[in-house]
């Protein structure tokens, strides 16, 4: 901070912009109305010298941890005294004090507190709702062990109930059992949910949620025949105190239990719950904030790396002139742009997703689940789509950054290992991508009998035709108009459709073969992942495209359509071999496609900087010195070096204890 | 006791392992020294990396400055020499976490551009660690283009000194590594002025730290540039020069030289200052790139061979993830790239023995070729290794993510590696620029160095291939990568002269093909190794063990490469789409067959469980017990967190509210 005045570079590529830059934040919150209340949010927390401190690339993982915490309880206790109670609300200032980073009441918060509402019974919750809001109990899900994540079935922890005492007994009764990265398990919980495989009347019967006390209330010592502690340093999430958790002959009461849906009763009997299918709900619901993560984390990597390039200025275009700004190559347009405009496309989708899943949620109360399996299944392909793209996306925006990205002053190395874990928790991606694979066979196989399906994958009704006119392929392929988005989201239809259906077809030959059902997937799977893959893009680009017609300002919606324009184009440049192989697009028309990309490059280049504007991240949010708003990036950096940590002293101990002795000797 | 589902691995090997080994160090002799070396590293406590993922920068520092220490007792205690056998074995044990590597810099710089009196004053010195060296040619507002460096050196005639000046903040030098803390040297790289005439970028020797105290000395501003995504150990520096007198002497001067009265005279050929780069380009490819990537196989392969997850057939254990075709599909190709960049680097190595040998002789004809294989080669190794390297970590599920899983460490590494010794782009256009040129001059018959005849050559046009089995000969998929090759270079270069014939300038014409011609460059890189993967199989015949899985690696590395980038394949119907589809076929076959052999695959790479340090990637296999056990060694379970005491028992208890 020692120069306020704005940095000319960026003050010039402000001007020249084409739109309003507020209007298209309005756009991304939801209406101007919601941005009013997303920035009098963003004051209260930054303004408050509460939540102040040194830049956490100075401290250490445990003086990070002990940061969080206290901001953390600072958190809850004034998010209660100011009434925000909107989860969108608390969404935003929770993103405030932690800077989008981890926290290790995360846990609590997010799944302890919620699963307590949905699957305790109404006694339980008076046993525990309140404690647990008043932070009495702290709590964190305990659900993947060392052994086993996505493969939930595979859990080995085991709950035997015992009638004699009206207790169950948990155990881990493995090394690969024991519970491993739960969020707030290692020092901060005193309570856990545990999943375990239930076993009464000597029968299992499957997974299971059980309320386990794991440390003494007051001491917070761990009880006996409990085994708990942190589970060492990762790649980021420092102040998370991810755990692990061993449990040996541990009794809890048999009302332990969640039991609104299955139920043991006292004497060991059984008692099954109605539909299975319930538990997607959450599932969806998280992968829903990952798609909308995918999008913000990489818009703040587009964020600096854009506002940077404008200010960073290097060799020459011209001989004889001054050194240009990096934005003008035309090789750092094109490794920044296409982000830029995927950053757009996938707000959209996440956007997307969360409004669907509130509209069928409604629906889930009431008992009507029609729509969860297409929702689910979107929502698990979309999860691995979008955060596999935002994540080499951020790495991309790092290394646009030349050396200076690599730096932690850049904030892009702490953005990219907050995120980069998403690909996979929540179901791991290629997983995730196998699920909706086989929701698309599916749909793929009720055509081939003649039935019609609905939602995203209605396209796949059209394949029973295209049997019949062997030419329609080919015909279509003079009819896309690369101007038109509507033509080109068709384009992707059509390449979605013929990976659906070779992937299909394909598994089809395995099993004719004989192969067994498993057998056969395994042989088709990474045809499977194409086809999800294709599913995906399509949807994106049919969700963004369908969004330019609901804005009304011209000027926004001219920049949002080249941005859509060129999400797509980017896409089938990258992927001409599926185009071409479908021929669905002739080589004329790709030779087309990739100069209409570096033609949309020098368009979107005018508007670049006001587009990450947009985003509207402020700079303590941002934390980067090479993304700030008023683009001092050099003098700011010396600033920020100053303060390392080996800094402190001028002359490092290591001089005194190995240097100088050393000397001394040779 | 070795994991029962890693023993089996083992057993089913088609292939001698050892042997494999030997004939990658060239040598079964090569084999025990480098376990020599490795062996009497690894057994020295101070060289112990046991803490290492749970220490501090300033811990991390500490402890590199020892073993940096540590090893100039070590080598003259084993007996060995800096220019020895043992010394590449040496870095391979250390593997980088040391201290003082730029000093090497520094003296090497010194060695090429000073002259014998300024060799003979420096190196001693600086042998003997009388002093500490570091190489400043990085700015905070420059970086690979070096014209643009802006620290000043101007002489002063009066007192036959140069004046070092850092004229704006942007001018700050900013990343030399072991300037922050250590350095009592650098050498400078400053635009030089004598009588107002400004003659361009030049090196100079600095003093910036007293040799009694190491307190900074008069003038200078300098320290550590704070922290970064790894290289914890290293104290990247800044430094900023205010009024700095040196001697005329002190500017390295073989090259040219500031006579007593500002006359300014160059002699002899400073394209040697090309090959300099060209060296430190070469060295990095296997040290930085491809030995991490062959860890991180390692540990992702035999990590996948262990954990068992969901059930390929019902009623069976649980299936080893290796077994799922996804899992194949991710780590297979990457351990055939890391097979195929080692050969890469022996064939660079070789040329440039080669080059270095017709250097001697006054000779620089092979140096464009050289420098271009170079910087294309940094591109394309680096890039490829780190996007690997990632794959790998993210194949590992959730523990991947565990710094005790080693991945999170080589992957923060290894990325560095894009950017520093030149950006990847930008060596990408360097390389660019050769084939251009190369391409016009074989188009009118004039003759090219021997990596780009092929441009010249007429082929058919259209692939022969008539069955998915064609597409395992590598005259088959060769052809289809010289055929890329050659498109996507000529159709480049006829644009750039279109664009300049319809009036556009040069310089802009270049720029607006620059995406197209990174694009041509990482295809001729690929076209060469792929070839040269070919026939490094080619010679191994009589080999028969080895020959048919080092076969087996080069086949999926060429259709890896068609298979992720069908569209430059399929464009222009060298390969139809109907070709296409075998060309899957194929890959996924070999998907399978490799399978059998990966675990042995990454065993003849032959790291020792201490050069890993992994808890996932161990030679027994006992992932799980270790995990728990390096986890319960976690500073955050052993000792007292202020935090319980001054936030959470207040939380718990309710009482923050008082606050």
């Amino acid at each position: 901070t020692t120069t306020t005045m704005m940095n000319a570079d960026l003050q010039k590529e402000r001007a020249a912009a084409t739109f309003q830059t507020e209007l298209l934040t309005h756009i991304l919150d939801g209406g101007a109305e919601r941005t009013r209340r997303r920035k009098e949010i963003e004051a209260l927390v930054i303004n408050d010298p509460d939540f102040q401190h040194e830049n956490l690339a100075f401290l250490s993982r445990s003086e990070r941890y002990g940061l969080a915490i206290k901001k953390s309880a600072l958190m809850v206790m004034k998010l209660r005294e100011y009434g925000i109670a909107d989860p969108d609300e608390i969404y935003w200032f929770k993103s405030y004090v932690h800077h989008g980073m981890p926290e290790p009441l995360d846990l609590h918060l997010g799944m302890f507190l919620p699963t307590l509402l949905t699957q305790a019974t109404p006694e339980q919750q008076d046993r525990f709702f309140m404690p647990a809001w008043n932070l009495e109990i702290i709590g964190t899900y305990a659900q993947t062990e060392m052994g086993h994540g996505t493969h939930l079935r595979g859990l080995e922890t085991t709950a035997t109930y015992d009638p004699a005492t009206q207790e169950f007994i948990l155990n881990s009764p493995t090394v690969t059992s024991i519970k491993w990265w739960p969020g707030g398990l290692g020092k901060t919980s005193n309570h856990a949910i545990v999943l375990a495989q239930l076993y009464t009347q000597g029968q299992c019967k499957g997974l299971h949620a059980f309320l386990v006390p794991i440390r003494q209330l007051g001491t917070h010592e761990p009880l006996p025949g409990i085994t708990v502690g942190d589970i060492g340093p990762k790649f980021g999430y420092e102040e998370m105190d991810n755990g692990y958790l061993k449990m040996d002959n541990f009794r809890i009461p048999r009302e332990n239990m969640l039991m609104k849906y299955a139920q043991v009763e006292p004497d060991g009997t059984y008692v099954k719950p109605p539909s299975d299918k319930l538990t997607y709900g959450t599932m969806v619901f998280i992968r829903s904030l990952i798609v909308g993560d995918s999008a913000r984390f990489l818009a703040r990597a587009c964020t600096i790396a854009i506002r940077y390039s404008a200010v960073r200025h290097q060799s020459e275009l011209k001989p004889g002139e001054p050194e240009p700004q990096i934005l003008d190559y035309q090789t750092q347009q094109y490794k920044l742009f296409p982000l830029l405009a995927t950053s757009y496309a996938f707000h959209f989708v996440g956007a997307y997703i969360k409004d669907t899943y509130r509209r069928i949620s409604g629906d889930i109360n009431q008992g009507d689940l029609s729509e969860l399996p297409e929702l689910h299944a979107l929502s698990a392909g979309l999860k691995a789509f979008t955060s596999w793209a935002a994540n080499a996306g951020i790495e991309e925006c790092r290394m646009a950054c030349g050396g200076h990205g690599y730096s932690r002053c850049s904030g892009i190395p702490d953005i990219y290992v907050t995120f980069t874990p998403c690909c996979t928790y929540e179901g791991e991606n290629t997983v995730m991508m196998l699920q909706t694979a086989r929701f698309l066979v599916k749909g793929y196989n009720q055509v081939c009998s003649g039935q019609q399906v609905t939602g995203t994958v209605s396209y796949l009704n059209d394949l029973s035709t295209q049997h019949i006119l062997p030419q329609h392929v080919a015909a279509r392929s003079v009819t896309v108009r690369l101007n038109d988005p509507l033509s080109l989201v068709e384009a992707y239809k059509a390449r979605a459709a013929r990976l659906v259906e070779a992937a299909a077809k394909n598994l089809q030959v395995e099993l004719n073969n004989r192969r067994s059902k498993e057998d056969a997937w395994n042989r088709t799977s990474v045809d499977l992942v194409r086809a999800s893959d294709a599913h995906c893009h399509y949807v994106v680009l049919k969700l963004f495209t369908a969004k330019l017609s609901e804005i009304s300002n011209a000027a926004v919606r001219a920049v949002l359509t080249d941005l859509c324009l060129l999400y797509a184009l980017y896409g089938i440049s990258k992927n001409t071999g599926d185009f071409l192989q479908a021929g669905i697009l002739t080589d004329a028309q790709i030779t087309q496609v990739n100069q209409r990309v570096k033609e949309l490059l020098a368009v979107i280049r005018r508007n670049a900087v006001a587009l990450v504007d947009s985003f509207d991240f402020h700079d303590v949010h941002l934390g980067s010195v090479l993304g700030r708003y008023d683009g001092n990036v050099y003098e700011n950096m010396f600033e920020w070096a100053k303060k390392s940590p080996l800094n402190k002293t001028e002359v490092h101990e290591s001089f005194h204890k190995h240097l100088k002795p050393m000397q001394a000797k040779l | 006791t070795v994991n029962p589902d890693l023993a089996s691995e083992r057993q089913m090997a088609s292939f001698s392992v050892e042997k494999l080994t030997a004939w990658l160090d060239g040598g079964a002799e090569q084999t025990r020294l480098r376990r020599a070396v490795v062996e009497a590293i690894e057994g020295d406590p101070v060289f112990s990396r046991e803490n290492q993922y749970f220490q501090s920068q300033n811990e991390r520092y500490e402890a590199a400055v020892r073993k940096a220490v540590h090893l100039q007792k070590k080598m003259k205690e084993m007996g060995w020499s800096e220019n020895g056998p043992e010394l590449k074995y040496i870095h391979r044990a250390v593997a980088g976490d040391i201290a003082f590597l730029l000093h090497r810099v520094f003296m090497r710089s010194i060695s090429v551009l000073g002259s014998d009196e300024q060799i003979a004053k420096w190196i001693p010195l600086a042998t003997q660690f009388q002093l500490i060296g570091s190489y400043a040619q990085t700015e905070l507002g420059h970086g690979t283009y070096l014209q643009g460096l802006e620290t000043t050196a101007v002489f002063d005639a009066a007192t036959q000194e140069f004046i070092l000046n850092t004229p704006k903040i942007s001018a700050m030098k900013w990343w030399p590594g072991d300037m922050g803390r250590s350095a009592t040297h650098t050498v400078v790289f400053a635009q030089l002025y004598v009588h107002g005439k400004c003659y361009g970028i030049h090196p100079f020797i600095v003093q910036i730290r007293s040799l009694q105290d190491h307190s900074l000395c008069p003038g200078i501003i300098a320290g550590d540039i704070g922290p970064k995504m790894n290289f914890e150990h290293i104290d990247n520096g800044y430094l900023m020069l205010q009024n700095v007198r040196i001697p005329r002497e002190n500017m390295l001067n073989k090259f040219c030289e500031v006579q007593p009265d500002g006359t300014y005279i160059t002699r002899g050929s400073e394209k040697i200052n090309y090959f300099t780069m060209t060296s430190v380009r070469i060295s990095i490819i296997s040290s930085e790139a491809v030995m991490p990537l062959m860890k991180a196989c390692t540990i992702a392969i035999r990590y996948s061979a262990v954990r068992r997850q969901s059930k390929l057939k019902p009623g069976e254990q649980e299936a080893k993830i290796l077994d799922y075709q996804t899992q194949q599909e991710k780590l297979l190709p990457q351990l055939a790239a890391a097979y195929a960049f080692y050969f890469i680097d022996e064939y660079l190595q070789e040329l440039f023995d080669r080059g270095y040998r017709e250097i001697q002789r006054k000779n620089f004809d092979t140096l464009p070729e050289l420098h271009a294989l170079s910087s294309g080669f940094k591109a394309l190794v680096t890039h490829y290794c780190t996007a690997g390297v990632e794959i790998c970590l993210r194949a590992c599920g959730g523990h991947g993510y565990s710094l005790l899983s080693g991945l999170p460490s080589l992957y923060t590494k290894i990325i560095a590696s894009c950017i520093y010794e030149g950006e990847n782009t930008i060596l990408l256009l360097q390389t660019a620029r050769f084939l251009i040129k190369s391409f016009m001059a074989a188009s009118t018959g004039q003759s090219v160095p021997p990596s780009v005849t092929y441009l010249a050559a007429v082929k058919p046009s259209k692939c022969p291939a008539k069955s998915k089995m064609d597409f395992l000969h590598p005259d088959i998929y060769m052809e289809a990568y010289r055929h890329v090759a050659v498109r996507l270079i000529s159709s480049t270069a006829v644009k750039l002269q279109d664009l300049i014939q319809s009036g556009v300038k040069k310089h802009e014409a270049w720029n607006r093909c620059t995406v197209q011609l990174a694009q041509a460059a990482k295809a001729h890189c690929h076209y060469i190794t792929v070839k040269n993967f070919a026939e490094v199989v080619e010679k191994l015949e009589g080999k028969a063990g080895i020959q048919k899985i080092m076969k087996h690696l080069s086949d999926l590395f060429a259709l890896h490469g068609i298979f992720s980038n069908t569209g430059v394949f399929l464009y222009d119907g060298y390969i139809s789409r109907a070709q296409m589809d075998m060309v899957t076929a194929s890959y996924l076959d070999l998907l399978a067959t490799i399978r059998k052999d990966a675990v042995p695959l990454v065993d003849a790479f032959d790291f020792t469980d201490k050069s890993l340090n992994s808890a996932l990637g161990s030679y027994d296999g006992q992932v799980y017990q270790r995990l728990y056990e390096w986890a319960q060694k976690s500073p955050t379970n052993k000792q007292i967190n202020p935090a319980y005491e001054k936030y959470l028992k207040p939380l718990l208890h309710n009482t923050l509210s008082k606050l």
